[in-house]
């Protein structure tokens, strides 16, 4: 380590940054199995030598849940695998997931040291890679539980958010309840993103060990309707309720047509093939077209996940019709990339007008019209303006759009006092406390800050957990 | 939870037509005329939409009627009491709105009667005059005959075959009590998509306002895929959680009987297979 002293600037590991093993992109485009196959020891091994270790390591700054990273990669260096899982679980209830769905290349592995000179350490990659060797090799372990306290907390929603919330109650001897509206829970990682980005299995055991621990679920119960909020509290007994019912509510695009057969949200095409299983029709009873020419509008993880799963039914042509240029896309560029070695077209700076449809109901096109972009907008990003004339139609039998979800306005109907911001969702007192505007009500995840990210969802509910504990032992 | 407490075959002929009574406390607490709920009832099975037909608070029970038309409903109908649904999810939708308008018209057609009636029930509760209209293919398959007259003022029943009340449609029976002169503030209509556009077509040049309840193809029922939509007024609504009643008048039936027929294709295989290995509950 003297040397280090010596030196300003940092040591560039002499390692390459280890490549991700994944299927053939050929082959995995009609497939629904898992893209990457994750590293093997000795790529974890080669990766974990390439962190410096720096005594400032910038790279926790960029975790929304400040994982202590230099830590567990050092226990990876030593081999120390189980031990390295402990360290991320401090911080991180769902590794296994967060290692797959994590936009790493803009939080920790974007301010990594070693990535100022050479390609950051695959941070995201070594988490997966412990999380998975733990399942396999670690044991099941209760772990330390406080005394029950008598107190109960309902949870509305089983995303990440509330799987991250009730992970922590339970622990500290709270009575945890979990109320899901659908028949499986996990919310956006069970019906939205898909087995070949997210096997179902991974999903299923960060769920039974939540079960093990004591959590539990009520499912097929729709909050709002079954029981209200307030119901919960007075008739119940909840002394709590916690709300995570994340941004379900699909937008459409307010064109002609857009109610034509072979018009779905993606939230429709995805619930289908993730959760329904309708890939596997008829073996499932869930039925889903298998359309020869796709297009996805929007340029978000979920438009790739559509056109992705679009492709692996079948379609000649799947593309991705995005009224911005590649470079403002807001999907992570590994998803990107793996959509476009996939065989996914992108039509670029274009925006769809109108539907067109034959006589029996049925989509025959989409005409669209191409945009340029001019001055930046709020989000920063330069707004997009239409051409005039310049209106073609791409001929298509379905098309998905994918252009954002709003609120589901049912919990908060159907709850007087709750304040709401202008677009629906339910605002907190800050995003540290996630207290609502009604006592005993908290609120994190999807739900207050619009669609985000797996892993600010689940900060949000081990936050929210803190809260929560805080205010239980003040009643 | 989820028992079937008792089955009842209305009618054993394809497609057949069964009653269960099912243990639901929760949702025969809190559920409101009008509204529904999504079952599934296999691993492998789909999700699909039923109406409340009839419920008993005390012994916390629903009942759900189906013609057994699809996969789905024919593993539906091969449960027997004692078994449970596997799968059961509700009240969902927005409840009727309820109101004493005077006279109402309750009209079901084919197994349309049985979301009526819990409809029909709290009109009546409410201080309406109800007159019901029951429309069935032949009388055979008539079903919620005698519910329908405890809850009703007054029961008239067509049959397109004339073997039972008048011979013809419940359209014909509404359009003569209306040429009659009889004063009516609302009609309620549920039925096949085709009926409820034709019942719409009588009532709207006296402007008599109409309630229909849509039964469109649903996926989870809560408003999160848009499957259900339909457009009213020229607006994109949920019949799921905007619904499943809208003003029949602005209804765009045309377009919702064409997404009805989306799946026709893959309903007719489904349901060839499970008649085949006879499609045991998986
Ligand atoms: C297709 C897709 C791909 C994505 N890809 C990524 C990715 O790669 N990386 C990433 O970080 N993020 C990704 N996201 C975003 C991420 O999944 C979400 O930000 C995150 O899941 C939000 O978590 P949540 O717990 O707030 O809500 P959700 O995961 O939405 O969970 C909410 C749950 O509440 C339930 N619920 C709703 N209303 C009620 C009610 N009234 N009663 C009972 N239950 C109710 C819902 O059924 C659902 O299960 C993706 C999202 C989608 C849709
Ligand atoms: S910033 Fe990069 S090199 Fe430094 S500790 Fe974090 S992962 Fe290791
Ligand atoms: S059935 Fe999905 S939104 Fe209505």
């Amino acid at each position: 380590m003297a040397e280090e002293k010596k030196e300003k600037k940092p040591k560039i590991p002499k390692i390459p940054r280890q490549p991700m093993p994944e299927q053939d992109p050929h082959e995995r485009a009609r497939n629904f199995n898992e893209v990457t196959c994750g590293f093997t020891g000795e790529l974890s091994d080669n990766e974990a030598l390439r962190c410096i270790q720096c005594k400032k390591p910038l790279c926790i700054d960029g975790c929304p849940v400040s994982i202590n990273i230099p830590a567990f990669i050092k226990k990876v260096a030593e081999g120390d695998i189980l031990g390295a899982a402990k360290v991320i679980k401090e911080s991180n209830l769902l590794p296994a997931i967060c290692g797959r769905v994590c936009p790493q290349e803009d939080q920790c592995e974007m301010l990594c040291v070693v990535g100022k000179k050479d390609k950051p350490v695959a941070i995201g990659r070594l988490e997966r890679y412990v999380a998975d060797y733990e399942a396999v090799h670690g044991k099941f372990e209760m772990p330390e539980m406080s005394p029950k306290t008598g107190k109960k907390v309902a949870i509305v929603g089983s995303g990440p958010a509330g799987l991250a919330c009730a992970g922590d109650l339970i622990k500290w001897g709270h009575t945890v309840t979990i109320f899901e509206a659908l028949h499986k829970a996990g919310g956006v990682l069970v019906y939205g993103i898909p087995e070949f980005r997210l096997p179902k299995a991974i999903v299923e055991r960060e769920l039974d060990y939540l079960k093990k621990i004591g959590v539990e679920f009520r499912l097929d119960h729709v909050i709002g309707r079954i029981r209200t909020v307030d119901e919960l509290m007075q008739k119940d007994g909840y002394n709590v309720v916690f709300l995570a019912n994340g941004a379900g509510l699909p937008q459409f695009m307010n064109i002609p047509g857009e109610n034509l057969n072979g018009v779905y949200s993606a939230n429709e095409f995805l619930t289908r093939s993730n959760l329904m299983k309708a890939y596997k029709f008829p073996e499932y009873d869930t039925p889903i077209k298998r359309f020869k020419n796709v297009a996805v509008i929007g340029g978000g993880n979920t438009a790739m996940d559509a056109v992705r799963t679009a492709l692996r039914l079948g379609a000649d042509n799947a593309y991705i019709i995005y009224r911005r240029s590649m470079a403002e896309m807001p999907a992570r560029k590994e998803e990107i990339e793996h959509a476009g070695h996939e065989g996914v077209k992108f039509i670029m700076l274009t925006a769809p007008v109108r539907v067109i449809g034959n006589e029996k109901g049925w989509v025959t096109g989409l005409e669209c019209i191409k945009m340029q972009l001019g001055e930046p907008d709020d989000s920063g990003r330069r707004r997009p303006v239409p051409i005039k004339e310049s209106e073609f139609v791409v001929n298509l039998d379905a098309i998905i759009v994918a252009i954002g979800t709003n609120a589901n306005p049912l919990v908060a109907q159907t709850t007087p006092g709750l304040d709401l911001n202008k677009w629906g969702y339910i605002v907190v007192d800050d995003e540290k406390t996630c207290r609502t505007s009604k006592k005993g009500i908290f609120a994190g995840g999807d739900i207050v800050t619009g669609a985000a990210t797996v892993i600010l969802a689940m900060g949000a509910g081990r936050s929210a957990a803190k809260y929560i504990d805080e205010y239980l032992k003040t009643l | 939870m989820n028992e079937i407490v008792e089955k009842k075959v209305w009618w054993q002929d394809a497609p057949a037509i069964k009653e269960f009574e099912v243990k639901a406390p929760w949702i025969a607490e809190k559920h409101q005329a009008g509204q529904f709920v999504v079952l599934k009832v296999s691993e492998n099975g789909e999700r699909i939409p039923l109406t409340v037909s009839d419920k008993d608070v005390k012994k916390g029970t629903i009942n759900i009627l189906f013609q057994e038309v699809g996969a789905t409903t024919m593993t539906l109908g091969r449960l027997s009491k004692g078994d449970k649904i596997l799968d059961l999810t509700g009240p969902l939708g927005k409840p009727t709105h309820i109101e004493k308008f005077g006279t109402v018209v309750c009209i079901g057609g084919g197994i349309g009667v049985a979301p009526v009636h819990p409809i029909a029930q709290a009109f009546k509760a409410a201080g309406n005059k109800v007159i019901s209209i029951l429309g069935a293919r032949t009388k055979g398959i008539l079903i919620y005959e005698e519910r329908m007259r405890k809850t009703s003022d007054e029961v008239r029943i067509t049959t397109d075959d004339g073997s039972y009340g008048r011979h013809g449609f419940v359209t014909d029976e509404l359009k003569a009590m209306i040429e009659s002169g009889m004063k009516i503030d609302l009609v309620v209509t549920i039925g096949p998509a085709i009926m409820m556009k034709m019942v719409c077509k009588v009532t709207e040049p006296y402007k008599i306002h109409t309630y229909a309840s849509l039964n469109t193809i649903m996926l989870d029922g809560t408003g999160m895929c848009g499957a259900c939509r339909v457009t009213v007024g020229g607006k994109t609504k949920f019949v799921c959680v905007d619904g499943p009643e809208f003003d029949g008048h602005q209804v765009n039936f045309d377009e919702m009987m064409a997404r009805l027929r989306q799946y026709l294709d893959e309903e007719k295989l489904a349901r060839e297979i499970c008649q085949k290995n006879t499609c045991g509950v998986r």
